[in-house]
């Protein structure tokens, strides 16, 4: 499952003995990546399916195989329109796979390809997709090994829907986990937020506007695994996905037991995703990336980590953007621009466009 | 932080230093209010200051017996309901537009009244009414597309219309009794309408400082600085800030859209209760574009949500941590009252940025 929710100490109590609570209806923003599934999968996946592994809710599973620690992730993508600025289905299947299994410091080695196609999808259309998920594979040294290819009526599906499952090998000697973090630690991340959710926002049906913004699908794997293998001191890494920043921070605070300040001035925010944020009433750190990660690592090395992550083509913008320190209650918090403070809290789910 | 914002925040300081007791000041615009906790304003203000979220939220003061209307029409064969995203989880007596689209109705999220007409023509076959809700800033984009609908005798688009206009709420406000406010930071987007001169009935009738300004935080706090000194000094008054973009008389031509499509009339506010002349209702030419008129609606009943204190919020009678419901019963995630389902609402802009009291 690739969510990372805060841990609850009730959850592995719950995994065994309560009764999963009922439900009423699936709305949405159950499939937000806010706290509302935080709560579907706690109230009703964990009661039911819970285990050791499946109980962390990391980004990846890992397991060992015969002495081999391995990664294994999996995830479902339902992105309309299929291809936007800056990227396409296909490619974004395969990289949000593969930097899940970077993120839990795997190299990735494989990946599975499910396809569910609606009946009347344009050939050309499924020509291009497969052609993006070619290229992204070979850009991110994986191999499609093994597939499914499933046809529904016409209206049952947009287009099509795909499914990837990767699996990676654990780089030697790598922990990675919350419970790593330590006060003095330094929030790293390899570039500027939000361009992924405002690009695909722009084209969506309906919510169309102008923008030069474009999606900033990437892998990640190759940037990410150098990180782990040069740098002894990186204790998490996360990548921002649908909840954006603000849900990897606030992830950050509610189960390390630690606070987490980010500078609002230092995180990288490129102009055309400010102001297409503030058209939208959106807070760019609520919002969705697909090329980046965020890298908690020892401030000893963060100077070092930077300057690799500025040589690579996805790290150019990389800053270090906050710290861990030991207040408490535990809490994530913005210093912001003007030098006031606020907390930082996790979105709940879809983003609404507001009114004016 | 920069020269101008420092001049200004300690312009403020020393005027709230001059000041005996508390300065209440409503900041009257959602976008102020998200934009005021966003930025961290709240934490660096005098402690002597007080910010009170107003009525400027236009989904939160969205009755809920027009909630329930929609949610009806929504509901029903061939309909396809084109809302502002926002209006999505916005709780009437039974259930809200989320639910209605997971129950099966077509709702369709747009950023503009446009993009609701555009809808229409591109499915002939179905009823698209449009919910047409917010103050005067979204109101002439309303106008334009009846007008348009009408022009070119596009018959399977309608709206669904809860217009409000500001001015009167915020007269309403100060003849309660219950509400104590020294003086209002005024609405950017809405002045850009209405124009300044707008809020001189305000100063006029009331002696409280009116002080329009844009939404970045150096603008914000200059003009709190500003609304300050005018109680330090005891000469309330009104000013622009906003020049760039807000005149006196404001847009004439959007304001003559509005007068050519709507008319003033009695409206209810979530919370605050019946107000009149509060109301934009579309005017009997336009009837067979008014959703309610075609469809045979009356907004249902405002039924008390038990417990909820939004209108208390709205009113800035209290702050939402002082709500029985706050972060408990009521979250973003289930709403209880719409001041926690709107991202300007007061309630959601307090538990997303600052979840313990000021």
């Amino acid at each position: 499952m690739s969510r990372t929710v805060p841990k609850d100490d009730s959850s592995d109590r719950q995994s065994t003995s309560a009764a999963p609570a009922r439900l009423e209806q699936i709305v949405l923003a159950h499939g937000g990546g806010g706290e509302l599934t935080d709560e579907l999968i706690r109230s009703q996946i964990l009661p039911r399916l819970g285990n050791e592994i499946l109980n962390r809710l990391t980004d990846a599973a890992t397991l060992e195989l015969g002495g081999v620690r391995v990664a294994m992730t999996t995830d479902s993508y339902v992105v309309q329109p299929l291809f936007f600025p800056g990227g396409d289905i296909g490619r974004l299947a395969v990289c949000g796979t593969v930097n899940d299994l970077a993120m839990a410091g795997a190299e990735p080695v494989a990946i599975s390809l499910a396809l569910v196609l609606e009946e009347g999808l344009d050939g050309r259309t499924l020509e291009r997709v497969l052609e993006s998920i070619a290229a992204a594979a070979a850009e991110a040294k994986v191999q499609v090994v093994t597939g499914d290819t499933k046809v529904v009526e016409h209206g049952k599906a947009e287009g099509m829907y795909i499914t990837t499952t990767g699996l990676g090998r654990l780089i030697d000697g790598v922990s990675l986990g919350h419970d790593q973090v330590r006060a003095g630690d330094v929030v790293l991340i390899n570039g500027s937020i939000a361009e992924h959710g405002l690009a695909v926002l722009s084209q969506r049906k309906g919510l169309s506007f102008a923008s030069d913004l474009l999606s900033d699908v990437a892998p990640l794997a190759e940037l990410a695994n150098d990180l782990v293998r040069r740098f002894d001191g990186v204790r998490l890494l996360r990548d921002p996905t649908r909840s954006g920043l603000s849900g990897v921070v606030a992830d950050l605070a509610g189960s390390s037991g630690l606070s987490v300040e980010i500078d609002e001035k230092a995180v990288p925010l490129a102009p055309p995703a400010r102001a297409a944020a503030e058209l939208l009433g959106f807070d760019p750190l609520d919002v969705a990336n697909e090329g980046k990660f965020v890298a908690v690592l020892a401030a000893q090395q963060a100077d070092a980590a930077l300057d690799l992550c500025r040589q690579h083509r996805f790290g150019g913008q990389a800053a270090i953007i906050g710290r861990v320190t030991d207040r408490q209650p535990p809490m994530a918090e913005l210093l912001t621009v003007i030098g006031g403070r606020r907390i930082i809290q996790k979105p709940y789910g879809e983003e609404l466009p507001r009114i004016c | 932080m920069t020269e101008p914002l420092k001049d200004c925040l300690d312009r403020l300081r020393a005027a709230a230093q001059a000041v005996a007791g508390t300065i209440r000041i409503m900041e009257v615009c959602g976008t102020h209010t998200v934009a005021i906790f966003r930025h961290g304003i709240r934490s660096l203000l005098p402690a002597n200051l007080k910010l009170i979220s107003g009525p400027g939220c236009p989904v939160c003061v969205t009755s809920q017996g027009f909630i329930e209307a929609a949610v009806q029409l929504a509901g029903q064969q061939g309909m396809i309901m084109a809302t502002y995203g926002d209006m999505m989880r916005v709780p009437g007596a039974n259930g809200n537009l989320e639910r209605a689209r997971a129950n099966g109705a077509r709702v369709e999220v747009v950023l503009s009244a446009r993009d609701a007409l555009k809808l229409a023509q591109h499915n002939p076959d179905a009823e698209v009414v449009f919910l047409a809700v917010g103050f005067e800033t979204t109101a002439p984009a309303t106008a334009e597309v009846v007008l348009s609908a009408h022009r070119n005798q596009v018959r399977n688009f309608s709206v669904l219309a809860a217009h409000k206009r500001i001015v009167p709420a915020m007269l309403a406000l100060l003849a309660d009794e219950q509400v104590a406010i020294d003086a209002f930071l005024c609405p950017g987007h809405v002045s850009v309408i209405v124009g300044s001169d707008a809020y001189r009935p305000v100063v006029a009738s009331f002696a409280k400082g009116c002080v329009v300004a844009g939404f970045e935080p150096v603008q914000i706090m200059c003009a709190l600085a500003e609304l300050a000194e005018m109680m330090a000094q005891r000469r309330p008054a009104l000013d622009n800030t906003y020049k760039v973009v807000v005149t006196g008389q404001g847009n004439r031509r959007a304001q003559e859209m509005i007068e050519q499509v709507f008319e003033p009339g009695p409206a209810t506010w979530r919370g605050l209760g019946r107000i009149d002349h509060s109301g934009l209702h579309l005017k009997r030419a336009y009837r067979d574009w008014d959703a309610f008129e075609r469809f045979g609606l009356s907004p249902g009943a405002e039924v008390e949500i038990p417990g909820c204190r939004c209108g208390d919020v709205i009113r800035g009678v209290i702050d939402p941590p002082q709500c029985p419901l706050f972060g408990a019963a009521c979250t973003p995630a289930q709403p209880v009252g719409p001041c926690m389902v709107s991202s300007e609402g007061t309630c959601q802009a307090w538990w997303k940025y600052q979840r313990v009291s000021a």
